[in-house]
C-alpha cells in the first residue's frame, strides 16, 4: 500500500509545479516543458492507482500509454505552430507594406 | 519493506526535485535537458510500479522523442530568420 | 497581466509576470495543490474491479498480455481515436510542395558534414533497432511490448538516421502517404469486417482475435513510426521540401 501513497502524492506535487510553470513562464518552450511535466504528474497518479498489492490493473496502464503518445503529438503540433507563427511575425516585420 | 521504502522515497523526491530544477532553469536548453532526465526517472518509477509497457513507451517517446522535438524547435526559434536559404539553415541541427 | 501571459519565442528568462501576480498564482496553486494532495492521500483505494474483469475475460481477447488486450481489444476505440489524432497532427504538419518520388533520398546539400563516429555507430544501431522493434511488436501478445513501443523504437532509429544529415525524407511521396495512413485505414477496415461478422463495430470474433490484433498492430506500428519520424524531420528540417519552403510558407 505504501508505494501507491508516495507516488500519488509526488504525482500531485509534480502536477501543481507544472501548472505554475505553464502560467508563470514566458517562453513557449518553457510552457510546453511545463505542460509535459504536468502530464508526468497525472501519469504518476494513474500508475500509482493501478498498483495493488496482489495484482496490477492494466486499464490505467493502457490509458497512460495512449496519453504518452497523444502528449507527444500535441507537443509536436504546438512546436510546429510556434515555428510557423514566428516565421510569419518575421515576415510581417521585414515587409511592413504587405 | 524498509529498503524498498527508501528507494520509493528517493525516486519520488528525485522526480519532484528534477521538475523543480527544470522549471527554474536559467537557460531553456537546461530546462529541456532536465525534463529529459525527469522522463528517464519516470521510466524507473513506472518499472518500480510494475508498468513495464508504459516504461518502454516512456523511455522511447517521453524521454527520447519529446526531448529531440523540443531541442529541434529551440534551434528553429533561435535562428535569425525562419526562411533563411543558406546551407547551414537546411541542416537538421538538434543542439 | 494577460498580455504578459502570452507566450514569447525569444527571451530566455523565466517569467515576465509582475511579482505580485507571480506570488498570487503561486499561492493559489499551492492551496489547490495541497487540497489535491490531501484528497489523494485520504481517499481509500477503489477495489480493482476492472483488473478482475480483464483477467476474467483475457482468454477471449486473443492475446496474453493484459495491457495489449485492453488496448487492442477491450478498449480499441481509444486506440483507434489515438491513431486518428496522430494522423491529424501528421496532416497538419504536411509539407505542400510538389510530390517527391522517394521516401528516403540521399542528402544533396552537404557531403562534408559526415560524422564518422555517428555513421559507423548507426551501421550497428539501425539494424538492431529494427530487430528490437520487430521483437517488441511480436512479443506484445505475451509480454510487455506492443505497437506503440515498437513504433517508438523504429521512429527513434529514423531520428538517429536523420541526425547523420546524409539522408532526407520525402513525406510527399506516395509511399510515405501510404505509410502514414495505413494504420488508421487497416484499423477501420478490420473494425468494419469484424463488425459485419459479430454485429458490433470493432468487436472481434474470438477465434480470429489473435490474427486480427496482429494485423492491426503491424499496420499501427508502421504508421506510428512514420508519423513520429515525420514530426521530428519536419521540425528539424531533415526532409526534402525544407530547402524550398521553410518556416512560415510550409
Amino acid at each position: 500500500m505504501t508505494p501507491d501513497i508516495i507516488y500519488s502524492g509526488a504525482g500531485m506535487v509534480v502536477f501543481a509545479m507544472g501548472l505554475y510553470g505553464v502560467i508563470a513562464s514566458a517562453h513557449i518552450l518553457r510552457k510546453l516543458v511545463a505542460i509535459n511535466i504536468m502530464g508526468i504528474g497525472v501519469f504518476m497518479l494513474l500508475i500509482a492507482t493501478a498498483h495493488h498489492d496482489t495484482l496490477i490493473d492494466p486499464v490505467p496502464h493502457a490509458m497512460v500509454l495512449t496519453g504518452i503518445v497523444v502528449a507527444v503529438a500535441g507537443t509536436a503540433l504546438c512546436l510546429w505552430l510556434a515555428v510557423v507563427i514566428r516565421g510569419l511575425e518575421h515576415d510581417a516585420a521585414s515587409h511592413p507594406s504587405q | 519493506m524498509s529498503p524498498m521504502l527508501f528507494v520509493d522515497g528517493l525516486l519520488a523526491s528525485g522526480a519532484i526535485a528534477l521538475a523543480l530544477l527544470s522549471l527554474n532553469a536559467r537557460e531553456v536548453f537546461t530546462s529541456i535537458v532536465l525534463f529529459v532526465c525527469l522522463g528517464l526517472l519516470a521510466t524507473l518509477i513506472w518499472a518500480r510500479l510494475g508498468a513495464w509497457d508504459v516504461a518502454i513507451a516512456e523511455a522511447a517517446i517521453g524521454a527520447g522523442l519529446t526531448g529531440a522535438l523540443l531541442l529541434a524547435a529551440r534551434h528553429r526559434l533561435r535562428e535569425p530568420t525562419s526562411r533563411d536559404d543558406t546551407p547551414a539553415a537546411r541542416r537538421p541541427h538538434v543542439s | 497581466m494577460f498580455r504578459e501571459m502570452s507566450p514569447s519565442f525569444t527571451d530566455t528568462h523565466a517569467s515576465t509576470l509582475p511579482r505580485v501576480a507571480r506570488v498570487l498564482v503561486a499561492s493559489v496553486i499551492t492551496a489547490g495543490g495541497a487540497a489535491l494532495l490531501l484528497a489523494t492521500l485520504r481517499t481509500d483505494k477503489a477495489p480493482p474491479e476492472l483488473a478482475v474483469l480483464v483477467s476474467e475475460q483475457l482468454a477471449t481477447s486473443g492475446v496474453e498480455n493484459p495491457v495489449t488486450a485492453v488496448l487492442l481489444n477491450f478498449r480499441s476505440y481509444d486506440t483507434l481515436l489515438e491513431i486518428a489524432v496522430l494522423l491529424i497532427v501528421a496532416i497538419a504538419m504536411q509539407p505542400h510542395a510538389s510530390s517527391q518520388p522517394r521516401i528516403v533520398a540521399p542528402s544533396t546539400n552537404n557531403e562534408s558534414a559526415t560524422n564518422l563516429v555517428l555513421t559507423s555507430l548507426l551501421r550497428w544501431l539501425i539494424p538492431l533497432s529494427v530487430l528490437v522493434g520487430g521483437y517488441l511488436l511480436w512479443t506484445g501478445a505475451y509480454a510487455p511490448g506492443g505497437a506503440f513501443q515498437a513504433g517508438a523504437v523504429l521512429a527513434a532509429a529514423g531520428v538517429a538516421l536523420a541526425l547523420t544529415e546524409r539522408y532526407q525524407f520525402g513525406w510527399q511521396s506516395a509511399g510515405a502517404q501510404w505509410l502514414i495512413s495505413a494504420g488508421l485505414a487497416i484499423f477501420i477496415a478490420t473494425g468494419i469486417v469484424s463488425g459485419m461478422v459479430t454485429g458490433t463495430f470493432l468487436q472481434y470474433p474470438v477465434t480470429y482475435a489473435a490474427t486480427l490484433i496482429l494485423v492491426v498492430e503491424i499496420a499501427a506500428t508502421v504508421s506510428i513510426a512514420a508519423i513520429l519520424l515525420q514530426l521530428f524531420t519536419r521540425l528539424a528540417r531533415a526532409d526534402v521540401t525544407s530547402p524550398h519552403t521553410s518556416g512560415a510558407s510550409s
